[in-house]
Protein backbone atom coordinates (compact mmCIF):
# COMPACT_ATOMS: atom_id res chain seq x y z
CA UNK A 1 0.00 0.00 0.00
CA UNK A 2 2.74 2.31 -0.67
CA UNK A 3 1.91 5.62 -2.28
CA UNK A 4 4.43 7.06 -4.51
CA UNK A 5 2.41 8.73 -7.05
CA UNK A 6 0.23 10.68 -5.21
CA UNK A 7 0.40 14.45 -6.18
CA UNK A 8 1.03 17.54 -3.33
CA UNK A 9 -1.96 18.81 -3.98
CA UNK A 10 -3.89 15.35 -2.64
CA UNK A 11 -1.45 15.25 -0.24
CA UNK A 12 -1.62 19.13 1.52
CA UNK A 13 -5.35 19.04 0.82
CA UNK A 14 -5.95 16.17 2.95
CA UNK A 15 -3.47 17.66 5.29
CA UNK A 16 -5.62 20.76 5.20
CA UNK A 17 -9.37 19.26 5.53
CA UNK A 18 -7.99 16.18 8.07
CA UNK A 19 -8.24 18.61 11.51
CA UNK A 20 -11.35 20.33 10.60
CA UNK A 21 -13.40 17.07 9.94
CA UNK A 22 -11.99 16.09 13.43
CA UNK A 23 -12.99 19.49 14.66
CA UNK A 24 -16.52 19.08 13.29
CA UNK A 25 -16.64 15.42 14.65
CA UNK A 26 -15.85 16.76 18.28
CA UNK A 27 -18.97 19.14 18.12
CA UNK A 28 -20.89 16.43 17.14
CA UNK A 29 -20.29 14.65 19.99
CA UNK A 30 -20.41 17.12 22.34
CA UNK A 31 -23.27 19.21 20.85
CA UNK A 32 -25.14 15.97 21.08
CA UNK A 33 -27.42 17.10 24.06
CA UNK A 34 -28.85 19.80 21.60
CA UNK A 35 -28.77 18.87 18.09
CA UNK A 36 -28.86 15.84 16.06
CA UNK A 37 -25.67 13.78 16.47
CA UNK A 38 -23.92 12.13 18.92
CA UNK A 39 -21.73 8.84 19.80
CA UNK A 40 -21.96 7.52 16.43
CA UNK A 41 -22.14 9.90 14.19
CA UNK A 42 -19.23 11.94 15.65
CA UNK A 43 -17.31 9.05 15.74
CA UNK A 44 -17.47 8.23 12.16
CA UNK A 45 -16.72 11.35 11.43
CA UNK A 46 -13.28 11.18 13.68
CA UNK A 47 -12.56 7.67 11.71
CA UNK A 48 -12.98 10.08 8.47
CA UNK A 49 -10.29 12.27 9.31
CA UNK A 50 -8.00 9.61 10.72
CA UNK A 51 -9.14 7.35 7.14
CA UNK A 52 -8.81 10.48 4.82
CA UNK A 53 -4.70 10.35 5.58
CA UNK A 54 -4.20 7.05 5.27
CA UNK A 55 -5.94 6.69 1.84
CA UNK A 56 -4.31 9.90 0.58
CA UNK A 57 -0.81 9.39 1.92
CA UNK A 58 -0.30 5.57 2.71
CA UNK A 59 -0.37 3.97 5.70
CA UNK A 60 3.34 4.32 6.78
CA UNK A 61 2.94 7.78 6.98
CA UNK A 62 -0.11 7.85 8.41
CA UNK A 63 1.25 6.19 11.80
CA UNK A 64 2.25 9.21 12.69
CA UNK A 65 -1.12 10.57 13.20
CA UNK A 66 -2.57 7.18 14.58
CA UNK A 67 -0.58 4.58 15.82
CA UNK A 68 -1.91 0.97 14.31
CA UNK A 69 -1.75 -0.64 17.30
CA UNK A 70 -3.60 1.56 19.74
CA UNK A 71 -6.93 0.87 17.48
CA UNK A 72 -7.59 -2.21 19.58
CA UNK A 73 -6.84 -0.99 22.60
CA UNK A 74 -8.77 2.20 22.11
CA UNK A 75 -11.89 0.24 21.36
CA UNK A 76 -11.89 -1.99 23.78
CA UNK A 77 -11.34 0.92 26.43
CA UNK A 78 -14.48 2.30 24.57
CA UNK A 79 -16.57 -0.52 25.95
CA UNK A 80 -15.13 0.06 29.12
CA UNK A 81 -16.02 3.19 29.60
CA UNK A 82 -19.51 2.91 28.52
CA UNK A 83 -19.37 -0.63 30.90
CA UNK A 84 -18.01 0.70 33.95
CA UNK A 85 -20.29 3.94 33.76
CA UNK A 86 -23.17 1.76 34.19
CA UNK A 87 -21.28 -0.96 37.16
CA UNK A 88 -19.83 2.26 39.04
CA UNK A 89 -24.07 3.27 39.00
CA UNK A 90 -24.75 -0.33 39.71
CA UNK A 91 -21.83 -0.46 42.73
CA UNK A 92 -23.10 2.62 44.19
CA UNK A 93 -26.81 1.55 44.82
CA UNK A 94 -28.56 2.25 41.75
CA UNK A 95 -29.75 0.28 38.94
CA UNK A 96 -27.37 -0.47 35.73
CA UNK A 97 -26.57 2.47 33.86
CA UNK A 98 -28.41 4.65 36.13
CA UNK A 99 -27.18 7.83 36.23
CA UNK A 100 -28.25 9.43 39.18
CA UNK A 101 -25.84 7.38 41.27
CA UNK A 102 -22.98 8.24 40.16
CA UNK A 103 -20.51 9.56 42.18
CA UNK A 104 -19.71 12.80 41.21
CA UNK A 105 -20.03 15.63 44.26
CA UNK A 106 -21.84 18.82 43.73
CA UNK A 107 -24.98 17.85 41.47
CA UNK A 108 -28.61 17.58 40.98
CA UNK A 109 -29.73 14.29 39.70
CA UNK A 110 -30.91 15.73 36.78
CA UNK A 111 -27.31 17.13 35.79
CA UNK A 112 -25.65 14.13 36.32
CA UNK A 113 -27.82 11.86 34.00
CA UNK A 114 -26.80 14.55 31.56
CA UNK A 115 -22.93 14.33 32.43
CA UNK A 116 -23.58 10.80 32.20
CA UNK A 117 -24.67 10.71 28.95
CA UNK A 118 -21.87 12.81 27.90
CA UNK A 119 -19.86 10.25 29.01
CA UNK A 120 -21.45 7.24 27.66
CA UNK A 121 -21.21 9.17 24.38
CA UNK A 122 -17.45 9.67 24.94
CA UNK A 123 -17.11 5.57 25.04
CA UNK A 124 -19.04 5.45 21.86
CA UNK A 125 -17.49 7.88 20.14
CA UNK A 126 -13.95 6.19 20.70
CA UNK A 127 -15.32 2.60 20.36
CA UNK A 128 -16.65 3.52 16.44
CA UNK A 129 -13.70 5.54 15.78
CA UNK A 130 -11.30 3.11 16.45
CA UNK A 131 -13.07 0.03 15.19
CA UNK A 132 -13.39 2.01 11.57
CA UNK A 133 -9.64 2.61 11.48
CA UNK A 134 -9.07 -1.25 12.54
CA UNK A 135 -11.28 -2.43 9.80
CA UNK A 136 -9.71 -0.44 7.43
CA UNK A 137 -5.73 -1.37 8.37
CA UNK A 138 -7.00 -5.15 8.22
CA UNK A 139 -8.15 -4.60 5.27
CA UNK A 140 -4.81 -3.04 4.06
CA UNK A 141 -2.63 -5.88 6.02
CA UNK A 142 -4.81 -8.51 4.37
CA UNK A 143 -4.47 -7.40 0.67
CA UNK A 144 -1.04 -7.25 1.41
CA UNK A 145 -0.65 -10.81 2.93
CA UNK A 146 -2.75 -12.89 1.10
CA UNK B 1 -42.49 -6.10 -12.43
CA UNK B 2 -41.20 -3.23 -10.94
CA UNK B 3 -44.05 -1.03 -12.16
CA UNK B 4 -46.36 -3.41 -10.40
CA UNK B 5 -45.07 -3.55 -7.21
CA UNK B 6 -45.23 -0.16 -7.64
CA UNK B 7 -48.36 0.17 -8.60
CA UNK B 8 -49.08 -2.25 -5.55
CA UNK B 9 -47.37 0.12 -2.73
CA UNK B 10 -48.90 3.08 -4.37
CA UNK B 11 -52.78 1.77 -3.58
CA UNK B 12 -51.38 0.66 0.18
CA UNK B 13 -50.12 4.04 0.39
CA UNK B 14 -53.35 5.89 -0.57
CA UNK B 15 -55.03 4.47 2.69
CA UNK B 16 -52.50 5.41 5.42
CA UNK B 17 -53.75 8.06 7.64
CA UNK B 18 -52.58 11.90 7.50
CA UNK B 19 -49.27 11.88 9.93
CA UNK B 20 -50.22 14.63 11.86
CA UNK B 21 -53.63 13.98 12.75
CA UNK B 22 -53.63 14.36 16.34
CA UNK B 23 -56.61 11.95 16.50
CA UNK B 24 -54.27 8.86 15.07
CA UNK B 25 -54.12 5.80 16.77
CA UNK B 26 -50.67 6.46 17.10
CA UNK B 27 -50.54 9.73 18.52
CA UNK B 28 -52.90 9.01 21.52
CA UNK B 29 -52.16 8.55 25.02
CA UNK B 30 -53.18 5.09 25.50
CA UNK B 31 -52.80 2.12 23.45
CA UNK B 32 -55.37 0.16 22.05
CA UNK B 33 -54.87 -2.31 24.57
CA UNK B 34 -55.57 0.25 27.25
CA UNK B 35 -52.11 0.59 28.56
CA UNK B 36 -50.02 3.71 28.74
CA UNK B 37 -48.03 4.66 25.73
CA UNK B 38 -44.34 4.78 26.91
CA UNK B 39 -43.21 7.77 24.23
CA UNK B 40 -45.54 10.03 25.83
CA UNK B 41 -43.43 10.10 29.23
CA UNK B 42 -40.78 10.71 27.33
CA UNK B 43 -41.92 13.82 25.36
CA UNK B 44 -43.14 15.16 28.68
CA UNK B 45 -40.48 14.72 31.40
CA UNK B 46 -37.69 14.38 29.32
CA UNK B 47 -36.10 17.60 29.84
CA UNK B 48 -37.08 17.27 34.00
CA UNK B 49 -35.26 14.21 34.37
CA UNK B 50 -31.93 15.13 31.63
CA UNK B 51 -31.66 18.62 31.84
CA UNK B 52 -31.39 17.66 27.70
CA UNK B 53 -33.07 19.28 24.65
CA UNK B 54 -32.66 16.63 22.69
CA UNK B 55 -35.54 13.81 23.77
CA UNK B 56 -33.73 11.58 21.12
CA UNK B 57 -30.38 11.92 23.10
CA UNK B 58 -32.20 11.09 26.32
CA UNK B 59 -34.06 8.12 24.99
CA UNK B 60 -31.03 6.39 23.61
CA UNK B 61 -28.20 7.66 26.03
CA UNK B 62 -30.84 7.44 29.44
CA UNK B 63 -34.03 5.25 29.35
CA UNK B 64 -32.90 2.98 26.12
CA UNK B 65 -28.72 2.76 27.56
CA UNK B 66 -28.60 -1.11 27.80
CA UNK B 67 -29.75 -1.57 24.08
CA UNK B 68 -27.25 1.13 23.25
CA UNK B 69 -24.52 -0.85 25.07
CA UNK B 70 -25.31 -3.51 22.78
CA UNK B 71 -24.97 -2.01 20.09
CA UNK B 72 -21.53 -0.49 20.76
CA UNK B 73 -20.67 -4.18 21.47
CA UNK B 74 -21.75 -5.22 18.31
CA UNK B 75 -19.47 -2.62 16.65
CA UNK B 76 -16.51 -3.83 18.97
CA UNK B 77 -17.47 -7.51 17.66
CA UNK B 78 -17.40 -6.74 14.27
CA UNK B 79 -13.84 -5.00 14.47
CA UNK B 80 -12.69 -8.08 16.36
CA UNK B 81 -14.25 -10.07 13.83
CA UNK B 82 -12.15 -8.30 10.76
CA UNK B 83 -9.39 -8.57 12.85
CA UNK B 84 -9.63 -12.32 13.08
CA UNK B 85 -10.48 -12.97 9.69
CA UNK B 86 -8.45 -10.84 7.82
CA UNK B 87 -4.74 -11.18 10.15
CA UNK B 88 -4.80 -14.76 9.97
CA UNK B 89 -2.22 -15.32 7.65
CA UNK B 90 0.64 -13.04 9.34
CA UNK B 91 2.24 -16.32 11.66
CA UNK B 92 1.72 -18.75 9.73
CA UNK B 93 1.98 -17.91 6.23
CA UNK B 94 2.97 -21.00 4.42
CA UNK B 95 -0.22 -22.91 5.64
CA UNK B 96 -2.52 -21.82 2.61
CA UNK B 97 -5.73 -23.32 2.99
Amino acid sequence: MTNKSSSPIVLYGTRFLSPYIMLFGFYVIFHGHYSPGGGFQGGTLLAVSLLLIRIASGTDLAQLQFKEYLTTPLAALGVVIYFGTGLTALIMGGYFLDYEELPIPGLEPAYLRYWGILIIELGIGLTVMTVLTLIYDNMVKGEDYA
Amino acid sequence: MIIAFTLVLLFAASDLPFRGDPDNQMNQEVSMTGTEVAGNYYIQEAYHDAHTPNIVTVILGDYRSVDTLGEQIVIFTAGLITFLLLRNRKEGEEDDE
